[in-house]
């Protein structure tokens, strides 16, 4: 299955195989092309009891769950993170943007938050409503059926809610709220804040008989060995190889550029075998770039040639530009009224059960774009960092004095355990030229390749959003007698708006586009510069939306599959 | 149990000291790596080889080793549920010593100064100090203003705090230690909502408009089918 060199040539070489290679895998092996994915990290199936995370308690960990090798915890299922030993990236001036890889086969899709919304009809015209940034060139309407598609075969619990801007789909039914979740609701309605069932990819209900059904152990980001969760190794690339798709996977490979012949056009990619530390290339009639928005322009901007001398794919100048990622602020409270409260086990599923969409028109503020109000808190399991400073909270109830030993300390722990709740914000922000990613001139990676350098500001937009986020935020846990755990950050900390890239959905470096001056691919993720290069991940993006990425790339990527299978059928290959 | 076994114990049960075990013990290496991986918990290779790094050195010697086993009974009391050499508490603080290297000055400059302090007023080591005056020595830096940042605390204060913190994340991460705080989770089942009883408690109930919306779990198993408008028909 992990071939090292080939002298075939491939119909298609799909480069990443998270939500986009993924979902191109499946649609183009299954019209029966053959198909190279190649993927920078191992293989990884969330059922391998090696690799399986998911039902492990805290101690099994030697460090109880600590976020030293993984940031998110032993736990978590994303190999990678901010920072990859001997792959650096670089920032300008006083930019301090973060990224966050996986390198795994599924990519981040293994440990996400699930939360899976459509962009809806005025998320794909945002200029054409306040005059910033741009109109998609595609309508929701022309997405419309894909996300349809996507709803059935993957698997998305929700309701029908009618809101224009926030579509309905094929939904499976929601688990119940939470105990904090339904303190969420009352507390946000006092201030006229939609709350709604979420609408996660898992599957709370029988999809098909591939797939189990959810046993609430709260573990997504774990990724599910019965595979109750949308990954793509799991739901798209797995299945696609059932069916008997044929699909070499190339693991731990990293693409270093496409190849071109002497018209210019691709000819496959050069990858470098990690295991070896050497360079191998794939012969390919069609290339899909799937590395995630920032790779994929990094190897665009890689790929130079006679033909392509700014980088391929790049005439408009704008490949990495228009960089952007979700905004994010957050607000963590106690809950007087839940010490000392009942235990019972309140897992649910791996994320928030309700949540709160975009909810008020922006004409009436004084910055551009929504955000929706993501909850946690509960009966969460114990892991490293449960139990510190046990009894801080009792300033809350004018007692000045903490700390101590002895029995009380136990009776401490159980009182504040499961009386907090959080309420994170995550955001629109607007698409800047200016904010964008490039080559570092002065700088390679272990392996040789180049690496990239960030630019990027937030603009008084996202600021004042975020102060938005803190103000609300304030007002609910207010009203549902909660206490903030900490200050409001003010002005001069951007009232706790988040780092670029922290929300990790860097989208937007290869903007999508009917204009080749000022967009990279067209309406089907196609290079408008070379006739057989396509990227399906979140690079296309005009806008972003308040929305997650993951459910519109898994649409995109669906339909312009579905567009290169019709090209292959009229030999347009 | 003297000195001298709880040392034994310790060190047996402990999992930073691989190589103790096979200089002082006579344990073979291939006994020594046995226990070692009963940690399964789905490494990938450079982070197997990582740990293993970790478990193959020793930080804490085993007099600091026993004094943190001291300290730390003095913090969590053995109780019905357990007791912190159950939840492996000591070996927990040597990991992290390993794992998190910025613990390891402030960990061990602590135990420098309450064996000072204790020789100071009872010219003894803490750990031979009668447990009237252990408790002495620790009612001064046991206590803080919540209000205030523990960084403004003098050594002694701050340090204690580190070694209460590791000490009750030890304990409550354990097996014993998440029985205890009622944790129960982690495990397959089927969530149908927050108990009645609880629900009541706080004057709380399900929406009516939302009630049938929820999964009905008696038809969980049942494949999903929609109609053309994407009403659930199963």
């Amino acid at each position: 299955m992990q071939i090292k060199n080939t002298a075939k040539e491939y119909d298609v070489i799909i480069v990443g195989s998270g939500a986009g290679g993924g979902m191109a895998t499946k649609i183009l092996s299954e019209a029966g092309l053959s198909v190279a994915v190649v993927e920078a990290g191992p293989y990884y199936d969330p059922a391998n009891p090696e690799q399986m995370t998911q039902l492990k308690p805290a101690y099994h960990s030697p460090r109880r769950g600590a976020g030293t090798t993984r940031f998110f915890g032993d736990y978590d299922q994303a190999y990678g993170g901010w920072d990859i030993d001997g792959e650096p990236y670089s920032q300008s001036g006083d930019t301090d943007f973060r990224w966050f890889r996986s390198r795994m086969l599924g990519g981040r899709t293994n440990h996400w938050g699930r939360i899976s919304l459509r962009f809806g009809p005025d998320d794909f015209k945002k200029k054409s409503i306040d005059g910033l940034g741009e109109d998609w060139p595609i309508s929701y309407n022309d997405i419309k059926p894909y996300y349809d598609k996507v709803d059935k075969l993957i698997g998305v619990f929700g309701t029908k809610e009618n809101i224009y801007n926030e579509p309905d789909g094929f939904f499976l039914p929601p688990p119940k709220p939470r105990l904090h979740e339904l303190f969420y609701v009352n507390a946000a309605r006092k201030s006229n804040v939609k709350v709604m069932p979420s609408r996660l990819s898992v599957l709370t209900k029988r999809l098909n008989n591939e797939r189990g059904v959810c046993f609430y152990c709260n573990g997504c980001a774990r990724s599910c060995n019965v595979y109750a969760d949308f990954s793509s190794g799991s739901c798209l690339i797995f299945p696609a190889q059932k069916s008997g798709g044929q699909i070499d996977l190339y693991v731990n490979s990293m693409v270093r550029t496409v190849t071109t012949n002497n018209e210019g056009k691709a000819s496959g990619v050069s990858f470098i075998d990690k295991d070896e530390n050497k360079e191998y290339k794939l012969k390919g009639k069609v290339v899909v770039l799937a590395a995630s928005a920032c790779s994929s322009a990094r190897i665009l901007l890689n790929s130079k040639s006679k033909q392509h001398p700014n980088g391929l794919g790049n005439s408009s100048d704008l490949v990495g530009r228009y960089l952007h990622d979700s905004t994010g602020g957050d607000m963590m409270a106690f809950i007087p009224q839940l010490i000392n409260r009942k235990t019972y086990n309140e897992d649910g599923v791996g994320g928030m059960h309700v949540y709160s969409p975009w909810w008020l028109d922006n004409k009436n503020l004084d910055f551009a774009r929504g955000y929706h109000i993501e909850v946690w808190g509960g009966l969460g399991a114990p892991s490293y960092g449960t139990g510190f400073n046990v009894n801080s909270f009792n300033k809350f109830f004018g007692i000045n004095k903490a700390g101590g030993y002895g029995k009380s300390l136990r009776d401490d722990m159980k009182k504040y355990y499961g009386s907090t709740i959080g309420l994170s914000g995550r955001g629109e922000s607007i698409a800047q030229k200016s904010n964008y990613c490039e080559i570092d001139p002065n700088k390679v990676d272990k392996y040789g390749v180049p690496v990239l350098r960030f630019n990027y500001n937030w603009t008084d937009n996202e600021i004042k959003q975020a102060k938005h986020m803190q103000d609300t935020f304030e007002e609910i846990i207010h009203n549902m007698g909660a206490i903030p755990l900490w200050g409001k950050p003010g002005k001069d900390a951007n009232y706790g708006l988040t780092k670029p890239g922290q929300i990790i959905h860097e989208v937007g470096t290869t903007r999508m586009g009917s204009n080749p001056k000022n967009s990279v691919v067209n309406e089907y993720e196609r290079l408008h510069d070379v006739s057989n290069v396509y990227v399906v991940d979140a690079g296309p993006f005009v806008s972003q939306a308040d929305k997650n990425p993951t459910w519109t790339i898994l649409a995109l990527a669906m339909r312009s599959s579905e567009k290169i299978v019709e090209e292959f059928k009229k030999q347009n290959f | 149990m003297n000195r001298r076994d709880s040392i034994k114990t310790l060190t047996f049960a402990s999992i930073g000291a691989g190589l103790l075990l096979e200089g002082c013990y006579g344990i073979s290496r291939e006994k020594i790596k046995r226990s070692l991986t009963r940690y399964e918990y789905g490494r990938t290779p450079e982070e197997k080889l990582y740990d293993d790094k970790l478990f193959a050195q020793k930080f804490f010697s085993n007099d600091e080793l026993f004094t943190f086993d001291k300290l730390c009974n003095i913090i969590l009391p053995p109780n019905e549920f357990g007791s912190i050499r159950d939840a492996e508490v000591v070996q927990l603080i040597e990991f992290m010593a390993k794992d998190i290297p910025s613990y390891q000055d402030p960990l061990r400059e602590g135990l420098v100064w309450i064996d000072s302090e204790s020789k100071k007023r009872f010219d003894n080591l803490f750990v031979d100090c009668k447990v009237s005056q252990q408790k002495e020595i620790l009612d001064e830096i046991a206590y803080y203003d919540p209000n205030k940042s523990i960084d403004d605390y003098p050594k002694p204060v701050q340090w204690f705090n580190l070694v209460r913190n590791l000490t009750m994340t030890g304990y409550f991460t354990s097996e014993v230690g998440i029985k205890e705080l009622g944790y129960k989770g982690n495990f397959p089942n089927v969530w149908d909502g927050v108990p009645q009883d609880v629900l009541d408690q706080y004057g709380l109930e399900y929406d009516k408009d939302w009630i049938d919306k929820f999964i009905d779990q008696s038809k969980r198993n049942i494949t999903a089918e929609w109609d053309n408008d994407g009403n659930l028909i199963t």
